[in-house]
C-alpha cells in the first residue's frame, strides 16, 4: 500500500502531465483537472480494485465513471500512470487521428473508459446502472462518480439523486467537485448551488465533505466512505477543491477552467510541480496503432 | 407471398406485441432487464414484471434518467429495454441517447409506444411523427417499425440478440393482426408480401395494412401491386428497394409520420443515387397532429386507403408520362 507521501508523488506527476497535454494541445480544461488530482489519484492507485488489462463490464471490480467530462486531462493521466495504456499516448491529446478525444469516449477504445461523457449531467446516471447490474450479479464492488459542482445545475441529476435513494443503491459513491467555479464565473454569480447540504439530504443521501486537495484527508475519507457501503444509502461526498491547485496564478479564479498555458506559463507551472515518475516525450506525429489505417 | 395469405384474424395493438414478446424473453434470455418511466399498463409491461420483479426497474417521470441507467446496466453486460412513449423516448431524450447509448454504442433496447396520430385523444403533444428521422439520423442505430402484433412480438425477440442500440416504434390501437405468428423476424430485411409489376408500394408500421388493402383494390381495376413491408428502416434493405422498382419503374411510401425524414426520405435517397424514378408519399405534411379517434386522424391527414390508392395512380401516370 503506497504511503500518503507517495501518492503525492504521483499526484505531482498527474499533474505535470495535466499541464503538458493542455499546454500541447492548446486548448482544454486545466482548472478543474488539476483540482480533482489528488481524488483521482488517491482512487487508482489506493481505493478502487481495478484491472487495467480493461474489461467494459467492469465485472468483480470497482468501477470509475468521470460525468463532467471536461476534466479528461486527469483521467488520461491516471489512466495511463496505472497501466491501461502507455504513458507516451498522452502526447495525442485532443489531436486528429487520436483515441484521447477532447471529452472521454468510448467510440476509439481507449482502455478505462465506459461511457462519453462531456454533455453534462449524464454520468451519475450510468453509474447507477452499472451499480443496479452489480446488485443483480452480486458483485461486492462498489461504482463512483464524479460530478462538477456546476453540473449539478442540470436537471438530469437530481432524476438520477431521487433513482438511488428509493432504490437503495448503496454500492454508489459520487463525489461533487465542489470548486465553487464555472466557466462563466462563481457558481454563486452563475446559478447558485445553495444549500447542497440540505439539498443532498433531503433526497436521501448519506453525505460526507472532504478537502480534495489535502491527501491524507482524501484516502481517510474514501476509505471511512467504502465502509459505509451496503448500509442502504447512496453516497455522495461533497469535496471541496480549488481549481488550479496547486498552480499559484491558475487558483482563486475561473480563469483557468478551459483555457491552456502558453510557454512561459507552461513552463512557470511545471517548474512549481516537482518531476516524480517522468515526463512523456511529447510527439506531435504519434497515432495508436490502432488507430493508423483510419 | 400474395396478397390472399394475408388476412386479418383478430385485432389486437403492436403494444401488446411487445409486452408478449418481452415476456417471454424473460423466460428465455436471464440477461433482459426491463426499464419503464411510469408507463408500464401502457408498455403492457406487466407480464414481465411479475415474473422477473428483480429485473424491472420502475424509474418514474425521468426519462432522461432512464436512458442513462439503461446505458449502464449495457455497459455491465446487460441487455435493456426501456419503456415510455415514442415523445418522450426520443425527442425528449435525445441528447442522452446521442452521448450515453448512441456514441457510446450501448446494447440499449430504445422501446416506444404510442407513436404517431393513430395515439389518437392524447393530442399533438404526445403524437411524435419525427421520431423515425430522429433516430436513424443516430450512426450506429437500428431503427424498426414493426406493422402488427406479431411482427413486433417477433421484433422484440429478434433485437435481443443484435448487439447494438435498437429503436423500436410501435403503437396504441388495437391493429388487425394478419402476419403470420410464427415468422421469422430478420433486421434488415424488408417482407415482400405480394409480386406485381405496375408499381411498387413501400409501407411501414401500421401502414402495412392500409396498404394490403390499397393493393387489394387496385388489383380489382387491374393494378398489379409489388408490395414490400418495411418493417426495418434502419439498416434499409436497399436491394429489396432496387428489385422492386427495377420492375415496376415507380414507387408510393406510406408511413405514420412526417413526409421529412422518415422511410419516404431513406428510400427517396436509395433510388436518386441507383435507380431514379417517380416517386409519391402517403406522410404527414410538414404539420402536428391534434386530438381524435385514430381512424379520424389518418383520415383528417391523408394517412388512408384511399390516399395510398390515389398516389399509386398518380405515380403510373406520372411513369406512363
Amino acid at each position: 500500500m503506497p504511503e500518503i507521501q507517495e501518492l503525492e508523488r504521483i499526484a505531482s506527476q498527474v499533474r505535470r502531465d495535466i499541464i503538458r497535454q493542455t499546454h500541447y494541445a492548446g486548448s482544454g480544461h486545466p482548472g478543474g483537472s488539476l483540482g480533482c488530482a489528488d481524488l483521482l489519484t488517491a482512487l487508482y492507485f489506493e481505493i478502487m480494485e481495478h484491472d487495467a488489462n480493461f474489461q467494459m463490464d467492469g465485472k468483480n471490480q470497482d468501477v470509475f465513471f468521470l460525468s463532467n467530462g471536461h476534466i479528461s486531462p486527469v483521467f488520461y493521466s491516471v489512466l495511463a500512470r496505472s497501466g491501461y495504456f502507455g504513458v507516451e499516448e498522452l502526447t495525442s491529446f485532443r489531436n486528429i487521428n487520436s483515441r484521447l478525444q477532447g471529452h472521454p469516449t468510448t467510440h476509439e477504445g481507449l482502455p478505462g473508459v465506459r461511457i462519453a461523457s462531456g454533455s453534462l449531467g449524464q454520468g451519475m446516471s450510468v453509474a447507477i446502472g452499472v451499480a443496479l447490474a452489480k446488485k443483480l450479479d452480486q458483485d461486492q464492488h462498489t461504482v463512483y462518480c464524479l460530478t462538477g459542482d456546476g453540473e449539478l445545475q442540470e436537471g438530469q441529476v437530481w432524476e438520477a439523486a431521487m433513482f438511488a435513494a428509493h432504490h437503495k443503491v448503496d454500492n454508489l459513491v459520487v463525489i461533487v467537485d465542489w470548486n465553487g467555479k464555472q466557466i462563466d464565473g462563481e457558481t454563486d454569480d452563475v446559478m447558485s448551488l445553495g444549500d447542497l447540504h440540505a439539498k443532498w439530504n433531503a433526497f436521501g443521501w448519506q453525505i460526507t465533505e472532504m478537502d480534495g486537495n489535502n491527501m491524507q484527508e482524501v484516502v481517510t475519507t474514501l476509505q471511512k466512505v467504502k465502509g459505509q457501503a451496503g448500509q442502504e444509502k447512496p453516497q455522495v461526498i461533497l469535496m471541496k477543491t480549488e481549481m488550479g491547485y496547486p498552480i499559484d496564478f491558475m487558483v482563486g479564479t475561473h480563469k483557468w477552467h478551459g483555457v491552456a498555458p502558453n510557454a512561459e506559463q507552461t513552463e512557470n507551472a511545471l517548474s512549481q510541480l516537482e518531476e516524480t515518475l517522468g515526463d512523456y516525450t511529447y510527439n506531435p506525429d504519434y497515432i495508436h496503432d490502432s488507430l493508423k489505417d483510419h | 407471398m400474395s396478397l390472399d395469405q394475408f388476412v386479418a384474424t383478430d385485432k389486437k395493438a403492436t403494444r401488446d406485441g411487445f409486452g408478449a414478446g418481452l415476456q417471454e424473453l424473460g423466460n428465455t434470455n436471464p440477461n433482459v432487464v426491463a426499464l419503464c418511466a411510469d408507463l408500464v399498463g401502457s408498455l403492457k409491461m406487466q407480464k414481465f414484471i411479475a415474473e422477473h420483479p428483480d429485473r424491472f426497474f420502475q424509474v418514474g417521470i425521468a426519462e432522461a434518467n432512464m436512458m442513462g441507467i439503461a446505458a449502464g446496466l449495457a455497459t455491465a453486460g446487460k441487455i435493456p429495454y426501456t419503456g415510455t412513449f415514442a415523445n418522450f423516448s426520443t425527442g425528449r431524450v435525445y441528447d442522452q441517447i446521442r452521448q450515453s447509448i448512441a456514441y457510446s454504442h450501448k446494447n440499449v433496447k430504445v422501446c416506444a409506444s404510442h407513436a404517431g396520430l393513430t395515439l389518437g385523444e392524447d393530442g399533438a403533444t404526445h403524437q411524435i411523427l419525427e421520431d423515425i428521422g430522429l433516430m436513424q439520423m443516430l450512426p450506429g442505430f437500428t431503427v424498426i417499425n414493426p406493422c402488427d402484433f406479431n411482427q413486433t412480438k417477433a421484433a422484440t425477440i429478434a433485437i435481443a440478440d443484435h448487439d447494438g442500440p435498437v429503436y423500436l416504434r410501435f403503437g396504441r390501437p388495437g391493429w388487425p393482426v394478419f402476419m403470420p405468428a410464427d415468422q421469422p423476424f430478420e433486421i434488415g430485411k424488408a417482407i415482400h408480401m405480394n409480386a406485381g409489376t405496375d408499381v411498387s408500394i413501400f409501407a411501414t408500421g401500421h401502414m402495412v395494412w392500409f396498404a394490403v388493402e390499397a393493393a387489394r383494390e387496385l388489383s380489382k381495376t387491374g393494378v398489379s401491386v409489388d408490395l414490400i413491408n418495411i418493417h426495418t428502416i434502419k439498416p434499409l434493405d436497399r436491394a429489396a428497394v432496387l428489385s422492386s422498382v427495377q420492375k415496376t419503374g415507380c414507387a408510393v411510401v406510406a408511413e405514420e409520420h412526417q413526409l421529412l425524414g422518415g422511410l419516404g426520405s431513406a428510400i427517396s435517397q436509395v433510388l436518386v443515387q441507383e435507380h431514379p424514378a417517380p416517386m409519391e408519399f402517403v406522410a404527414v405534411q410538414d404539420s402536428f397532429g391534434e386530438s381524435g379517434k385514430p381512424t379520424q386522424l389518418l383520415d383528417k391527414y391523408g394517412l388512408g386507403v384511399e390516399n395510398i390508392i390515389a398516389q399509386a395512380k398518380k405515380v403510373m401516370a406520372r411513369k406512363a408520362g
